[in-house]
């Protein structure tokens, strides 16, 4: 084993020795070896997230046809420092009558729900914080905190505004954790595990082929949890101005927005995990760990370009479309889907590989079918009746209108 | 002392303070959120005992569900969310008392068990504990039963709620 086959642990062991050398008890070296390994993977995401600044106002000025930041040195590329040095020395307002201990808090908790993500995230087989027999759930915890983020900062801000725009946020929440959970399942049926590694390993064919439709529902509800537009009616910022972050000045409203790109790169990565193969493409990943990270960050970024395709095509549509959409749609789709999939998964365990694939394949198709058939024939009677000519005047009504002629 | 017992009695201390400000404080979405650092002080303790689907079991339901619905429900019905008078009445000293009751009778009573001195031994590599979890709880020799009747009760609530909210035209 050498550095290029496991580097995590090399430099862990490495470090250790250097530890214990100078008299530290083995636990504490350890404790703080691995407080190393954290700050570290925080610091190269911080960094990360400096540089998805640029990326997003790139592709967005490219989905509008504009340039984008091209002043700052190189493609603008220094144009996310000058925003920061910005952010840093602006005025650090704090609104009257704001709950000054919630209100300095949110940022910080939006935040870490978004960094304590990435403990699971399977970076390459040998490089990840916890492989957590229960990965697919903290996912949820992890979007728990988020909400909690959001509902504060909005309540402590004492602006009506930031309070309307918790609460659809967090309505938004809410009520997609529940397609988001149905579909986190799937890969759980096909690879029998819970754990991010396991599903990677498990996932010698792409699970988006095996549930196509499973994974555009996680997509949709990724960009729910993410509030982004289509569902970003939380900032609405024709009707609320900003929503739930608008009395945030400086790095305080900076801890929000490079939350939410981290969170949008982040769930792009979970995305490629669950159902585009994470870290594996071709082989490729056991040439070098280091290849593997190349691999699922080249993988997050395109879910994350999804993400934002969606984001500046989309227009936002308002609360109650989005309640019936997820409660009446989504949400009994995603239930069936899973059903669907769990009763094909007990009668087709024995068939060979190609049936098993091409049955979940052909079944997530014809759910998909099902379910749009539907919604066409529901909207057609809308229509109709939205359509229908007023009924015809009653004989003494035609009567007293002529009279009044 | 261990590193897991200092990180308990930490963990500990926390959760009980934060209980204490949930009953004393005034502002109810202040005590929601105590709330919040007491069931997340319970959650450590969950992973603590090697129980991490528990824990991350409690963050989704308890965080994630009942205590945002709380918050929900304290800013949509109260115009003012101070709460005003006393925040003990004269029977503190009763409920005092039976809380150091029942702590010291489970106190006294765990003294007979034999793993109480012991420290918790720990997991083999590759123990399946959530994978066993689900067989019990699916399992007709195990707890399936109970199990399902939870499920009916909660279909019941679910029901009752749609009942209680149905607009009838």
């Amino acid at each position: 084993m050498n550095f290029w086959n496991d580097p995590l642990k090399i430099v862990a062991d490495w470090l250790t020795g250097i530890f214990t050398g100078w008299g530290m008890p083995a636990v504490i070296a350890g404790v703080l070896v691995a407080f190393i390994g954290t700050l570290l993977l925080i610091t190269v995401l911080m960094v990360l997230d400096i540089f998805l600044v640029w990326l997003e106002r790139k592709v967005v000025a490219r989905f509008q046809d504009r340039l984008g930041p091209n002043r700052v040195g190189l493609f603008g590329l220094i144009q996310p420092f000058a925003d920061i040095v910005k952010l840093l020395i602006k005025e650090d307002t704090t609104p009257e009558g704001a709950d000054r201990v919630v209100y300095n808090l949110a940022p910080i908790l939006s935040m870490m729900s978004v960094l304590i993500l990435w403990a699971i995230v399977p970076l390459a087989p040998v490089m990840l914080g916890v492989d957590l027999n229960v990965g697919l759930l903290y996912i949820i915890a992890a979007g728990a905190i988020g909400t909690l983020s959001i509902i504060m900062a909005g309540w402590s801000s004492n602006n009506k505004f930031a309070t309307i725009g918790a609460f659809r946020q967090v309505a938004v929440m809410v009520s997609f954790e529940i397609p988001m959970v149905a579909m986190l399942l799937i890969p759980t049926i096909f690879a029998k595990s819970m754990g991010m590694n396991g599903i990677v390993q498990a996932q010698n064919t792409w699970y988006v082929i095996l549930s196509p439709l499973g994974a555009l529902i996680f997509l949709i509800a990724a960009i729910a949890e993410l509030g982004r537009a289509p569902f970003d009616m939380a900032e609405g910022e024709s009707e609320l101005v900003s929503g739930y972050n608008i009395e945030y000045s400086g790095m305080k409203f900076g801890m929000f927005y490079a939350g939410e790109l981290l969170h949008a790169l982040t769930f792009g990565g979970f995305w490629a995990i669950l159902f585009f193969g994470g870290y594996r493409f071709f082989g490729l990943e056991k040439v070098s760990p280091f290849l593997a990270v190349i691999i699922l960050l080249a993988k997050a970024l395109v879910g994350y370009w999804a993400i934002m395709w969606v984001k500046y095509t989309m227009m936002r549509i308002r609360i109650d479309h989005m309640l019936a959409f997820n409660w009446k749609f989504l949400t009994p789709l995603s239930f069936v889907l899973l059903m669907v999939t769990a009763l094909l998964n007990a009668l087709l365990a024995g068939t060979p590989g190609w049936v098993y694939v091409i049955g979940m394949f052909l079944s997530n198709v014809l759910v998909a079918w099902i379910a749009l058939e539907i919604v066409r024939s529901v909207g057609r009677k809308e229509r109709v009746k939205a359509e229908a000519p007023k009924p015809a005047l009653s004989e003494v009504e035609r009567v007293a209108a002529e009279v009044h002629h | 002392m261990t590193a897991q017992q200092i990180i308990f009695f930490i963990v500990a201390a926390v959760t009980f303070g934060s209980a204490l400000m949930v009953v004393t404080s005034r502002n109810l979405v202040h005590a929601a959120l105590w709330l919040v650092s007491t069931l997340f002080g319970v959650a450590i303790v969950y992973a603590l005992l090697n129980a991490g689907f528990l824990a991350v079991v409690q963050v989704v339901v308890y965080i994630g569900a009942i205590a945002i619905l709380f918050i929900f429900a304290v800013m949509l019905t109260r115009r003012e969310q101070l709460e005003s008078g006393q925040r003990l009445n004269s029977g503190w000293w009763l409920g005092a008392f039976i809380a150091v009751l029942v702590f010291g009778g489970l106190f006294a009573m765990l003294q007979g068990w034999s793993g109480f001195s012991k420290a918790s031994a720990d997991i083999p590599v590759g123990f399946d504990a959530i994978g066993q979890l689900g067989n019990a709880l699916t399992s007709p020799t195990g707890f399936v039963l109970p199990f399902e009747v939870a499920s009916v009760l909660l279909l019941a609530a679910l029901v009752g709620a749609v009942y209680l909210a149905f607009n009838r035209k």
